[in-house]
């Protein structure tokens, strides 16, 4: 007989998410992702000046605050052909550049590692044996003997204690953890190392943007940092300096540490490289600029269909009629007033209507958006895709690494095709970090030479016109394609959109009722035990998710809670 | 010493904000020493963890669903604050709970922390607080300036006598 699990939240992190799976022969058969909360953000914004829009925009998530800047001031500069002075693109493209790198970091090691890690196993790893284990894969100078003694005294004073604190909710001891000691030691070692080197990328983040958490130097336009050389106030080149010290600190560890780790974790989980594929047309965003107008770019990005790299479509400019044309969002299985069909983000409504949970009808808070009217995979495994597609020689380079540090761990050949899954995502995240990291230190190397050449202008001031005006501003943020798609009239604004990323990957059902990407990941996951669903929180995990912007905050209870009813 | 005043909260959903508000109105009414550190958190979490670390004290402002009534404060110390976290009374707690596990787990938490609540009346989607809690801000302000002068910490007020 099936059973029918709910889990309820299913993140540690904000926002609120449900997943329902109904279980038969100990796979999943059926399942629906379910945003728990109402998003009416943007209706705040309405009549707001446009200039106004990114500070309030980066208040809509605690997660991805800068994301929601950048792509707000985009959509204005969008709507008003605005041009942005190359410092400006630069200093922007290192705050994202470094966000990401800041949160893929933190996604991997703080917030899913410990599906795939056991912490109290990592008590029982003999010291010597993982120094050996781990002298053999990287040249990481935090892998001695010595460190690995000091991480299992700690761990076992801190569990001692009784308080797991931060590992309280973990699955310990589950059948589907399949690390040794060993691995499980190295890998709890390097989640605390994570901690330290994660602080680089948070502090170039609040030196660029002026401030922290919430960074203050975004303008329509540009940039408010002002550049002088000889000033101590404004960017000089003692704060550029110390950026480049902590770009290379990211890149050790990313380069030596992450992408090892993630190989190394794959190949012992090798089996997941068949679950979890889902919806596998693929999209992303080009983007760090390179120039004023949004029409060259350091990474490029395009949409892939049933994963099919050679057809790829590129998505080519800030400009690109075939992104702007092929975004639609459904609300037939959402919380909202429908009955007008499919609407694009320009024209898309906000207006709520609460039923119940109905399997066959509505019973999520987030819209199901479309490309060219089908649902989409967003995050870094599409980028990932779409820039091995069009031949990225550091991304081909990464991507070849893993997969063969990983083939060589686990004695076979892993074929490219095995990233279609759920470890595929994870590995995918790490390339793009590296892939990132390297375009640190370039965007970095970009904004001293340009100071360099006596540029310093950072900004380009808005005019609005008399009348209507729409624009979309785009970033291929850390979960994938973040849009937001503003309407302004006379400078006000009369309607704004933002379509995140978690609403492509947490779409529900949409108006020709397909799944969405989560909903379809799920399809066949082992389940070995409903009563501790790990399998489940593995695959949607896997994508990252964060409701916070996808839907509204308004819980009181952190607990997840798993209920599982016979069918 | 360090003494870190922290406002957490959505600033897009009425009261939710409110811990974010008081911060801003303390910096305004109020000249503070420099080792007194204002952080306007937000929703967020990880990001503030360089930020926090190795602090004297934090004092933290937050929308807390306590029971009590309608635009009430509490103020929760010592052996009260873990409840604070445990009972998950607040929105953004998981954020802000992750980080301060990290810290201990990373040895650099703080001295002490005291929690600054004010119960909701609204969390509907708007920038503007409720009236009752708008009306309770100077008294919560107040409060974290008694806080402040507790932990040992000279506090003036910055509003001109004539104004």
């Amino acid at each position: 007989m099936g059973k029918r699990i709910t889990i309820d939240p299913i993140t540690r992190i904000e926002g609120h998410l449900r997943i329902d799976c109904e279980v038969n022969n100990g796979k999943v058969s059926k399942a629906w992702a379910s945003g728990q909360m109402w998003r009416g953000v943007e209706q705040i914004l309405l009549g707001h000046d446009a200039r106004d829009a990114w500070a309030i925009t980066q208040r809509i998530c605690g997660v991805c605050t800068t994301v929601h800047a950048v792509a707000s001031v985009r959509a204005v500069e969008n709507a008003l052909q605005l041009e942005v002075p190359l410092n400006a693109q630069y200093i922007r493209n290192l705050i994202i550049t470094a966000h990401a790198i800041h949160d893929h970091i933190v996604h991997f090691y703080h917030l899913s590692a410990l599906d795939w890690v056991d912490v109290t196993s990592a008590l029982k790893g003999d010291p010597a044996k993982t120094a050996q284990l781990a002298g053999g894969l990287s040249s990481w100078s935090g892998n001695s003997r010595q460190e690995f003694t000091k991480v299992k005294e700690r761990l076992s004073g801190f569990v001692g204690t009784g308080q797991l604190g931060i590992f309280t909710n973990g699955y310990w001891g589950h059948p589907a953890m399949k690390l040794t000691p060993e691995v499980n030691l190295l890998a709890v070692t390097h989640y605390l190392q994570a901690l330290e080197i994660q602080r680089y990328a948070s502090k170039i983040v609040s030196i660029l943007g002026s401030k922290s958490p919430h960074i203050q130097n975004m303008a329509v336009g540009g940039v408010s940092n002002p550049i002088a050389l000889d000033s101590q106030s404004v960017l000089t080149i003692e704060r550029l300096l110390a950026i480049k010290e902590w770009i290379d600190k990211l890149d050790d560890f990313i380069k030596n540490v992450y992408l090892v780790d993630v190989a190394a974790i794959g190949a012992f989980y090798a089996d997941w490289t068949n679950i979890g594929a889902g919806v596998m047309d693929y999209l992303s965003v080009p983007d760090l600029p390179l120039d004023t107008k949004g029409t060259k770019f350091a990474l490029p990005g395009g949409y892939i269909k049933g994963g099919d790299l050679a057809g790829i479509k590129p998505i080519k400019s800030f400009n690109d009629q075939y992104f702007r044309d092929g975004v639609e969002e459904s609300v037939k299985h959402s919380w909202y007033k429908g009955g007008k069909g499919v609407l694009h983000p320009f024209k898309g409504e906000t207006e709520p209507d609460y039923t119940d949970f109905q399997d066959e009808g509505k019973y999520s808070w987030v819209k199901s958006p479309t490309f060219y009217s089908k649902p989409a995979q967003v995050g870094p495994l599409s980028r990932v895709l779409a820039m091995a597609a069009q031949n990225h020689a550091p991304t081909l380079k990464y991507l070849t690494g893993v997969l063969d540090t990983a083939g060589s761990l686990a004695h076979t050949k892993i074929p490219l095709a095995a990233v279609h899954s759920t470890i595929g995502r994870h590995a995918a995240r790490a390339v793009s970090c590296a892939v990132q990291v390297d375009e640190l230190a370039h965007q970095w190397q970009l904004l001293v030479d340009n100071i360099g050449k006596g540029d310093t202008a950072t900004f380009n001031k808005p005019v609005f016109p008399k009348g209507e005006v729409r624009g979309v501003g785009f970033h291929e943020a850390p979960r994938g394609v973040l849009s937001h798609w503003v309407v302004l009239n006379d400078g006000k604004i009369t309607n704004y959109q933002a379509v995140v990323p978690t609403t492509w990957n947490a779409a529900p059902r949409n108006e020709g009722d397909a799944i969405g990407p989560y909903e379809s990941s799920l399809l066949n996951t082992p389940v070995a035990d409903p009563e501790r669903p790990l399998e489940v929180l593995r695959t949607v995990h896997s994508f990252d998710p964060c409701l916070a912007c996808a839907v509204h905050v308004l819980d009181n209870e952190g607990k997840s809670v798993v209920q599982v009813k016979a069918l | 010493m360090r003494i870190i005043v922290l406002g957490v909260g959505n600033i897009l959903l009425t009261d939710e904000g409110v811990g974010v508000r008081a911060v801003e109105k303390l910096q305004l009414d109020f000249d503070l020493p420099a080792e007194v550190v204002v952080i306007d958190g937000g929703t967020t979490g990880m990001e503030m963890l360089e930020d926090l670390s190795n602090a004297d004290h934090i004092i933290i402002i937050d929308a807390v669903r306590s029971g009590n009534a309608p635009a009430s404060i509490i103020r929760l110390a010592d052996e009260q604050v873990p409840v604070f976290f445990k009972t998950k009374l607040s929105p953004h707690q998981i954020g802000l709970s992750d980080v301060l596990a990290t810290l201990e787990l990373l040895g650099e938490q703080p001295g002490g922390v005291t929690v600054i609540g004010v119960e909701p009346v609204s969390l509907d989607t708007g920038m503007k607080l409720s009236p009752q809690v708008e009306a309770v801000m100077p008294e919560l302000v107040q409060l974290v300036v008694t806080e402040l002068h507790r932990l040992g910490v000279e506090v003036k007020s910055s509003v001109a006598e004539a104004a």
